[in-house]
């Protein structure tokens, strides 16, 4: 810790006087703060600020209650964007306003995990609202600390939707009024009407005593976190000398006669020791999810297990509305699933769908997956040219590139990629419809890369497809796309001259 | 008086930003502003010497995570528990 040789020697002389600390630096900070500039022994909060109490009385509950090394602290945009600099946990900084989203993934992924979503109240009552209100609804077992003094801080004292009526602000220089600008939003209480919340408190920095009761609030929020019961809620009344244009003591001063008035402190909720219903989600087999039933003369029989070499395969399809583009990448996702991979499907949706192209996201994978959006396809699946053109330079170097024509385009050179002319529409028109061609390209694509197996599509199929004219015809064209492809010359074969 | 104080306190001369807080919220009054500047420009705190409790506010009020050490003369009366490094002040 950095600190003076005066103040360290007076520190020893008083332990050698027979005196304990205790009251000290919360070890659950860190010793210097590796910020930018040579300020590494001081936060960058202005005298007096209330984020320095309250990041005190945070950092001592976490290593009272042992939680340090398992806490994931988000920072927000505002004063407190730094908070990073500060806390020895694990720290994440997100966009204004979206804290507790960020949060919500973070603790859903590590549900071990202390999650912290830091919040200003322009950070969580303006730009934020939306975020704050669902994670609160769905009682996300986060807990979320509002430091809420008013105005905007970090940006120079713009009006907050917690400014007060009649308070002055840059941008209500006359004072807020109800008429113009509404009235101030008293957040706790409103978290406090939704059904999910457990614990929801309003606590002020303004003496000794709130301050006090402010540390229990912070203390009983990370507990409820931490047995696991929901979603908890401090706001906290907190001093911005700077902005309001006072000095410190008497910016605390204004918290208790003005602030508290308007903001009320008190517990709006606390039903932590209320039996909370087990909201685990029922786990069913793929068998039962995909509706795969034994039939008269099939009897169920355990699904086969993927085998491919690869572990991952990130595959995007593109095409024509119309041409069962999206539902070619539904078809993979549940053969993976059959296969007992992790899957995943994201259509992409444009106006455009209806009559211009369309594109799917699929992965297939042996891991959980990490995103389900596909940048940077293994696999491009074009239907049409205009795709080819859209989506070809994306594939990874080495990737895989089915397109639905006897030939590219000649000005189109691909050199990255391996590429594999298949005229689909044409041989599943000749098997009946060029609908099919989707299939055509299914059954090339199992033949090229053995990604998955082909007798894992005709379950898919024979479960999804009803009517039984129609299943013949697709079978029968993913059966044709699978002999085009061994009946393809492959590249490098010496082949006699016509 | 009799014997020394019960409490004792450090402040760290490079991390007090000089807002009184903690000047203002002592119940012995026994905190002072130096007249003097530190190295950041500010008049910081100091204690005064004798009086001090021990009690923990100017702790609590104090914004910077390390500018202020509380000492006590006997250990916290409550029993605590392992881990719990601070005692309730109040
Ligand atoms: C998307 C976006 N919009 C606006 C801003 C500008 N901005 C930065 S901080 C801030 C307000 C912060 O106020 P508050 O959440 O009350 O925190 P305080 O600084 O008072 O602690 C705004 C509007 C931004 N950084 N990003
Ligand atoms: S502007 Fe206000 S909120 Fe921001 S650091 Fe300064 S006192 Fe704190
Ligand atoms: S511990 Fe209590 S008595 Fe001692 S200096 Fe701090 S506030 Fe004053
Ligand atoms: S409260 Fe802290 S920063 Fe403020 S004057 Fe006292 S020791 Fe210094």
């Amino acid at each position: 810790m950095a600190i003076d040789s005066k103040t360290s020697a007076k520190a020893l002389e008083i332990l050698a006087a027979g005196y304990q600390v205790s009251h000290s630096k919360s070890p659950a900070f860190y010793d210097t703060y590796e910020r930018k500039g040579d300020c590494k022994h001081q936060t960058h909060y202005c005298p007096g600020c209330g984020h320095g109490v309250a990041h005190k009385l945070i950092a001592e509950a976490l290593a009272d209650l042992g939680l340090q090394d398992k806490t994931i602290f988000v920072s927000p945009v505002g004063c407190s964007v730094f908070a990073y600099y500060y806390f020895d946990v694990g720290n994440v900084q997100l966009a204004h306003g979206r804290a507790p989203a960020g949060a919500t993934g973070i603790k859903r992924t590590c549900p071990e995990a202390i999650v912290i979503s830091y919040q200003g109240d322009g950070d969580l009552a303006a730009i934020g609202t939306a975020e704050i209100i669902h994670a609160a609804n769905r009682g996300e077992k986060i807990t979320v600390f509002f430091v809420n003094n008013a105005v905007y801080g970090m940006t120079g004292g713009q009006m907050a939707p917690t400014t007060m009526l009649g308070q002055k602000t840059t941008t209500s220089p006359w004072g807020r009024r109800a008429s113009n600008e509404g009235f101030p939003l008293h957040m706790a209480e409103l978290i406090a009407t939704l059904e999910a919340p457990v614990y929801v408190e309003r606590v002020a920095l303004s003496d000794n005593k709130n301050i006090m009761k402010a540390r229990k609030a912070v203390r009983r929020a990370l507990e409820v976190q931490r047995d696991g019961i929901g979603f908890s809620f401090v706001e906290i009344l907190s001093p911005c000398p700077t902005i309001w244009a006072k000095d410190p003591v008497q910016a605390r001063k204004w918290v208790a006669e003005k602030m508290i008035p308007e903001y009320p402190l008190a517990v709006f909720k606390d039903k932590a020791h209320e039996a909370i219903e087990n909201r685990a989600i029922p786990q069913r087999s793929v068998q039962d999810v995909l509706e795969i039933r034994a039939k008269d003369d099939v009897p169920l029989t355990e699904l086969p297990k993927h085998s491919h070499h690869a572990e991952d395969l990130r595959i995007k399809v593109a095409g024509f509305g119309g041409q069962g583009v999206l539902l070619l990448g539904q078809l993979l996702t549940e053969m993976g699933m059959r296969e007992g991979l992790e899957v995943s499907w994201l259509p992409s949706y444009g106006p455009e769908m209806r009559s211009g192209s369309a594109n799917c996201h699929v992965c297939l994978s042996q891991r959980r997956i990490g995103t389900p959006l596909v940048t940077r396809p293994d696999v491009l699946i074009a239907m049409n040219e205009p795709s080819l053109r859209k989506f070809a330079a994306q594939v990874a170097p080495g990737g895989l590139i089915l397109y639905n024509q006897e030939h590219l385009p000649q000005d189109l050179h691909l050199p990255h990629a391996r590429v594999l002319c298949i005229p689909a529409s044409e041989i599943a028109d000749k098997l009946g419809s060029s609908k099919a061609a989707n299939m055509v390209l299914l059954g090339a694509l199992l033949e090229a890369t053995h990604c998955l197996l082909p007798a894992t599509a005709e379950g898919v199929l024979t479960t999804k497809i009803k009517k039984a004219d129609m299943l013949t015809w697709n079978c029968a064209a993913l059966r044709a796309g699978r002999e085009f492809m061994d009946n393809l010359t492959p590249d490098g074969t010496i082949t006699r001259a016509h | 008086m009799s014997g020394p104080d019960r409490g004792n306190v450090v402040i760290n001369l490079f991390e007090c930003k000089g807002c009184g807080l903690c000047v203002d919220s002592c119940p012995p009054k026994c905190l002072e502003l130096l007249p003097e500047l530190s190295a950041s420009g500010v008049h910081p705190a100091q204690y005064l010497g004798k009086a001090c409790t021990g009690c923990g506010i100017c702790f609590y009020c104090c914004p910077e995570p390390g500018a202020i050490t509380v000492y006590r003369l006997t250990p916290p009366p409550k029993s605590v528990p392992p881990g719990e490094l601070h005692a309730a002040a109040l």
